[in-house]
């Protein structure tokens, strides 16, 4: 191992790692508000990067009948339990909401497919289809169970994943897609490395997003908000703040996210319908060293497994996961050792 | 015979003759389920019962079944010798993987059992031995004397067999002294603690009989398929497992089996329909399978045997509330010796607490002496939480000495603590709400016997079973909830509830009974039937010290009072001298305003 | 239980049996991974079966019934199919599947239900030990050494391997070790990653390291094109040489400019407008062309569809002959004996990959005739002899 190597590997590892963050960020956003570990987060990041490349061939991705669909599921499930509690009068806005704002994306989408639309055109519409997609399908499937256990919801997320990666092959088929990169380009580093413009994006991405965030927490209501209920559910209820109302905005925020990473990651790795659950995995360890509550740690975390992973790549490829997750372990021996756990949160199981 | 009973024999006949009626693939078919149900056992248990979410069944299912495959394929030897050795690496893994993960808590564990069952797996796959990633093959069928079992009918009896002892040995130990424990995992490490129990060890026993019957599933499957190859042991395996074991329900052992049998039917029949309604039906099982089991968890989600246990309670609700016959022939525990009224029992010496900067407890001696009830006051911040836990061992001791029936228990761990003799109860009440009255009481006895695992799983231990059953009746008739027993703890008011703890302490026979704040949140009349409850007790030998905040409730009952303040010793004495005392009135009043005597305060 | 929902659904959906069929059916049964990582294979292999059904549905006058499974890519669910197929639909013959393991899986229910297997990959058994089944795939031994004898030809003594970390990477690998010293070229690395991999950099950057002359890889479909895109990155010079697991049309899509002047060995189907006049497999490769367009609606752009039609053309004519004998009938199981007994003695089977000559106690059935040499000039395979 020279130099020039470990810093080729640290840059593919930082570029990684990147993406782990921001996934990363997104799982423990869902998780605090709705203690769903959200499984599918990684198969919208799917297909976001599938749409997109299916805009640039000139096909119709499959996604907007998918959408178009949960929007369809989401309004009769939720007229029919508005009308149960007999609010008839919020039925309108409840149309407009779940119905007519997710077919603006699908509009679009329809409308510049097969057409020669501009990249950034098509990237923005690419993204704005796949947000609805995680409060869509959060507010079909998870709602109605909003109060079970932590290892039901996980469960059922897990269903939720092989929902949507069986539909990603469906739509799109077994094989991959790369799309054109987003910015050309390289910078090249003393010592003659090239730095390639779509890497750095990537990494600015993730410190500009990770920014917004902390800013998003700590300065706007609405971020308080979504702490308040993360903290205590029952007490956000009391000063007023809807918990339906803060999972509805975690988990767009999150749909956004995903959508982001996708177009990011799209242009440097090949996707596939199933490559969701890997870069969810290693997001999910990420979280889990930043305890599903730490942004700042979960960060670290993201950033430590793509370094590692890179260099374990170089050591070994085919033991590469078993040293990622072998090296896993004492670090969670660590993290538990540090946080003190509370036994008062352990949960009973449903009977 | 009761429904139930009923029930489980028309179960037993039809699995019994299922395949005389059935086609081979059918019974090939139940052959998996069998084999899905034996992992999704351990999973109910490990899981269900003890709360530790396990991501890599899977992998213990490969060890075993790889080392059958490498004994009988490389080294020739016979498929009975395979399941000892299967069964013995699976049990040392399990145990080298527990001892290092199983005390991660919280979501850490969860996601180091991903960890290891990843990395296992991964592990087949690369090793030449095992054939890397194309595996063993022709691993030799089982054979019973001259008979081989290579039939999937033959293979069907001993796998229904194995399952059905499985279920057995489980049940079995549900319902004894093992069992509560284990079912006192989710209750917290502190709470297995302050009945003798190490939380730890329990878990530890736990995961390793969860690993073994994932491993005697690994076997059955070797034998089965004769084939075996890495990717039947990976995370995505186990993840179906986990989906078998909560769609059956995780809070009954038949969940296993209901769970095996729906996932793995299924999906059978889906591949069979599918294909007819749809060009393109293959890759929409999966899809549909997923919708349904969402539909599934959204209708039942305590899976479907909590459903059908939630219905079946319902309709045979009058069955429940027939107690099990009493045997009082059962040969009482021995009991400890009380030591003799007068002796110190409990004593405190220049007890010291800091957290960091921060003194907590500062110096504070004091006696409890044999037959009587001290109780431990203060206003709030006084530092008496943090003594009760630096006496019962909860917290370790910064400096001082505490010393127990004249042995030093400074620095000892609260299970060795609590064998010695110290029972507790807690602020906030510790039951495990869906175990029955008698079961929650029962587990306070679990340091005064000693049947382990192995002989609660084969049903040694009915005499031990029945003597700790007759010392829980025992301490339910004493605190006034006979004829109860088979309630649930959860049902009860909290002024109960705290009653029932108290019991379960008494159930340990202590020599030092110490409670924590036992009147907060009671009412009136509760509170009267506690006070009154523990005068008997007190009359009947029982010494207690009890830590509490409500003066009223304490000055009645207490033959001497300790008052903290600050984290030091106020003023020790009997109450009526405690109450005139000035510096007290000063310390809860706030000013020097003297209190009018004999007032009803 | 499940004959009954079958059965049902079967009258539910109001299909018209003929009532012909006095004379027996012939059944063959399918088990592909339609789902799963070997979807970009099985996927294929369905479609090819289906154009092989359109293009002979008849065998000497009996109609040919088609069961298709998917078993998910895991070798558990292949065996279940595999009994499931013998013991409910009361197939002749097994043919299946798109993964060496669940291939493997098949096979031994085959061997223990005795029902002849015509395999669409390589199986690494012993033939020894399994005398039900063989394969229309060509041996990896037979590829491999195709490229060894063109490296050698180019004057390559160094190469670095990298493949996947599966059965299909150790097969590659296996061949290569045993073709490259005999032909004095020294194998530097057997470097693994995932199909599921992101990036392959340390992999990648360990093999330049080396400076070998040239790199085999071994993976197959879009995932085999990870290494061509990351030695490109890394500015490798040498040639980069695949196996027949990576022709495929998403492949070259996905490898783009990386992918140009990529040699690899392949059934010579995938280049039959290129080949000369006279070579045997031609006629048969354009038929197979026709027909799975018109089935599919789609032209074939790979290899592994056209493993299907072989393996149905191989059965064809197995069966053929033993209907012709009239001694026995499909269903029974001294039809099956039969069958396979025909299926080992088959001779001269002309078909899209190559010329089948069975003999029992060989998996494999063809020669230097099922090879070819390719390049990938810009989208397109090139015939490069």
């Amino acid at each position: 191992m020279t130099w020039d190597v470990a810093l080729i590997l640290a840059i593919d590892g930082l570029a990684n790692g990147a993406v782990y963050l921001l996934a990363g960020l997104g799982l423990v956003l869902i998780f605090s508000v709705t203690r769903v570990v959200f499984v599918p987060f990684g198969d919208v990041v799917a297909f976001a990067a599938l749409s997109l490349a299916a805009f640039e061939t000139g096909r119709t991705p499959a996604t907007i009948g998918l959408v178009a669909t949960l929007a369809s599921l989401a309004v009769v499930v939720e007229v029919v339990s508005l009308v149960r509690a007999g609010e008839l009068a919020r039925i309108p806005r409840a149309l407009v909401g779940w119905g007519l704002l997710p077919a603006l994306p699908c509009l679009a989408a329809w409308a510049i497919s097969g057409t020669a639309a501009p990249a950034v055109v098509r990237i923005v519409v690419a993204i704005a289809l796949v947000v609805p997609i995680t409060p869509l399908v959060a507010r079909v499937a998870l709602q109605p169970m909003a109060d079970a256990s932590v290892l039901v919801l996980l469960i059922a997320s897990l269903a939720l994943h092989f929902l949507l990666s069986g539909l990603g092959l469906l739509f799109f088929g077994p094989e991959g897609s790369r799309t054109g990169p987003l910015a050309e380009g390289a910078l090249t580093l003393p010592g003659g490395f090239p730095l390639s413009a779509q890497v750095m994006l990537m990494i600015a991405a993730a410190l500009v997003l990770s920014a917004m965030f902390y800013l998003l927490f700590e300065r706007t209501v609405a971020g308080k908000a979504l702490r308040a209920t993360a903290v205590n559910r029952v007490g956000a209820r009391l000063v007023g703040i809807r918990p339906a109302r803060t999972a509805l905005l975690a988990y767009t925020l999150a749909g956004l996210l995903a959508g982001l990473i996708g177009v990011l990651v799209a242009p440097v790795t090949t996707m596939y319908y199933d490559s969701g659950f890997l870069i969810g995995l290693k997001a999910f360890v990420a979280a889990i060293i930043g305890g599903l509550v730490s942004y700042p740690l979960t960060a670290v975390g993201a950033l430590a497994v793509g370094a590692v992973e890179s260099f374990a790549s170089f050591w070994s490829g085919a033991f590469k996961d078993v040293i990622v997750f072998s090296l896993l372990i004492p670090v969670l021996m660590l993290r538990s050792f540090m946080a003190r756990h509370d036994e008062e949160d352990a949960e009973e199981i449903d009977q | 015979m009761s429904p139930r009973q009923l029930w489980l024999g028309a179960l037993v006949l039809a699995l019994a003759i299922a395949p005389q009626l059935l086609g081979n693939f059918a019974v090939s078919l139940l052959n998996d389920v069998g084999i899905g149900a034996l992992v999704a056992l351990g999973l109910v248990l490990l899981t269900g019962v003890g709360g530790a979410t396990s991501f890599g069944q899977a992998a213990f299912v490969g060890i075993s079944a790889y080392g059958t495959a490498w004994l009988t394929t490389a080294q020739g030897a016979s498929p009975w010798l395979g399941l000892l050795f299967g069964l013995g690496l699976t049990a040392l893994a399990a145990l080298a993987i527990g001892m290092l993960t199983l005390r991660l808590g919280g979501h850490f564990l969860p996601l180091s059992t991903i960890a290891w069952g990843l990395s296992i797996a991964l592990l087949f796959g690369n090793m030449d031995s095992l054939g890397r990633h194309t595996g063993l093959s022709n691993i030799p069928p089982l054979k019973l004397g001259g008979w081989s079992l290579a039939d999937p009918r033959s293979m069907y009896y001993l796998i229904w067999l194995l399952l059905g002892l499985a279920f057995l040995f489980c049940r079995n130990l549900m319902a004894s002294r093992p069992g509560r424990a284990i079912r006192g995992l989710r209750g917290g490490s502190t709470l297995l603690a302050s009945v003798g129990a190490d939380a730890f060890r329990v878990r530890l026993t736990l995961f390793v009989l969860a690993a073994l019957l994932a491993g005697l599933a690994g076997w059955l499957y070797a034998h089965m398929n004769r084939f075996v190859s890495p990717s039947p042991f990976d995370v995505r395996a186990s993840i179906e497992y986990l989906l078998m074991a909560v769609a059956g329900g995780l809070g009954q052992l038949t969940g296993a089996l209901v769970g095996s049998a729906l996932v793995l039917i299924l999906k059978n029949g889906l591949q069979d329909v599918l294909p007819l309604l749809t060009q393109r039906g293959g890759q929409l099982e999966g899809v549909v399978f997923a919708i349904l089991f969402i539909v599934l968890l959204q209708r039942a989600r305590s899976g479907l045997m909590g459903y059908a246990t939630r219905w079946w309670r319902r309709r045979f609700a009058a069955e429940a509330a027939q107690a099990v016959p009493v045997t009082s022939t059962a040969q009482p525990l021995p009991r400890r010796a009380l030591p003799a009224r007068g002796e110190a029992v409990l004593s405190v010496q220049g007890a010291v607490k800091r957290f960091g900067g921060l003194v907590a407890v500062n110096d504070v001696s004091f006696d409890v002496r044999a037959g009587e009830i001290v109780g431990l006051i203060g206003p709030n911040g006084a530092g008496k939480s943090t003594m009760f836990n630096l006496v019962t061992g909860t917290l370790p001791m910064t400096a001082g000495r505490v010393s127990f029936l004249g042995q030093d228990i400074t620095g000892l761990p609260q299970q060795r603590i609590a064998r010695l003799g110290l029972a507790r109860t807690f602020q906030h009440v510790k039951l495990r709400p869906h175990m029955s009255l008698l079961d929650n009481v029962a587990m306070g006895a679990h340091a005064r016997t000693g049947a382990g695992l192995l002989a609660a799983g084969l049903r040694l231990d009915r005499r031990e079973e029945a003597q700790i059953m007759a010392v829980a009746r025992q301490q339910l008739e004493r605190i006034g909830l006979a004829g109860r027993e088979h309630e649930l703890a959860g049902s009860l008011p909290l002024g109960t509830q705290r009653i029932l703890e108290i019991a379960r302490a008494l159930a340990a026979d202590p020599v030092l009974l110490v409670l924590d704040e036992p009147a907060a949140g009671l009412r009136r009349k509760e509170k009267q039937a506690l006070a009154d409850l523990l005068r008997r007790l007190r009359d009947e030998g029982v010494t207690i010290l009890i830590v509490e905040h409500d003066m009223d409730f304490v000055m009645k009952l207490v033959d001497r009072l300790v008052v903290m303040t600050f984290g030091s010793k106020l003023v020790e004495g009997v109450p009526a001298a405690v109450r005139a005392d000035p510096q007290v009135q000063a310390a809860y009043l706030g000013s020097s305003v003297a209190v009018q005597a004999g007032g009803s305060s | 239980m499940n004959k009954l929902i079958r059965t049902a659904a079967l009258a539910a959906s109001a299909m018209a049996l003929a009532a012909s069929a006095l004379a027996a059916d012939l059944k063959v049964g399918l088990s592909v991974s339609l789902s799963g990582p070997n979807s970009s294979l099985g996927i294929p292999y369905a479609k090819g079966m289906q154009a092989a059904l359109a293009y002979k549905g008849e065998i000497a006058g009996r109609k040919v019934q088609l069961i298709v499974l998917d078993d998910a890519s895991d070798p558990t669910t292949a065996g279940r199919n595999a009994r499931k197929l013998i013991e409910e639909d009361k197939v002749d013959v097994l043919m299946g599947t798109s993964g060496v393991p669940a291939a493997i899986a098949m096979a031994q229910v085959g061997k223990e239900a005795k029902v002849p297997m015509i395999g669409l990959t390589p199986i690494s058994i012993e033939a020894a030990d399994n005398p039900w089944v063989m394969t229309v795939a060509q041996p990896t031994q037979l590829m491999v050494d195709a490229v060894v004898e063109r490296m050698k030809r180019n004057g390559v003594k160094t190469v670095g391997y990298i493949g996947f970390t599966d059965a299909w990477g150790d097969l590659v690998y296996n061949a290569l070790m045993k073709a490259a010293e005999p032909a004095g070229i020294k194998v530097l690395t057997n470097e693994r990653y995932a199909r599921a991999d992101a990036s392959v950099t340390g992999q990648i950057l360990k093999i330049v390291a080396l400076r070998p002359d040239a790199v085999m890889t071994g993976g197959a479909g879009t995932p085999g094109a990870l290494p061509f895109l990351a030695l490109a990155e890394r500015g490798f010079k040498g040639g980069v040489y695949g196996q027949h697991g990576l022709i495929n049309p998403d492949f070259v899509r996905v490898a783009g400019a990386a992918g140009n002047g990529a040699l690899m060995p392949t059934g010579p189907v995938i280049v039959a407008e290129q080949l000369p006049a006279d070579h045997p497999t031609k006629k048969m490769a354009l038929d197979f062309r026709a027909v799975f367009q018109k089935v599919n609606n789609a032209p074939s752009t790979d290899a592994f569809s056209a493993y299907s039609f072989d393996g149905w053309l191989v059965f064809a004519d197995a069966a053929g002959r033993v209907l012709q004998g009239g001694k026995t009938e499909p269903g029974t199981a001294e039809f099956r004996v039969a069958l396979r007994d025909a299926i080992m003695s088959t001779k001269e089977v002309v078909g899209t990959h190559g010329v089948y000559n069975f003999k029992p106690g060989n998996l494999y059935g063809v020669d230097q005739r099922a090879r070819v040499i390719v390049k990938l000039e810009n989208g397109q395979w090139k015939l490069a002899p």
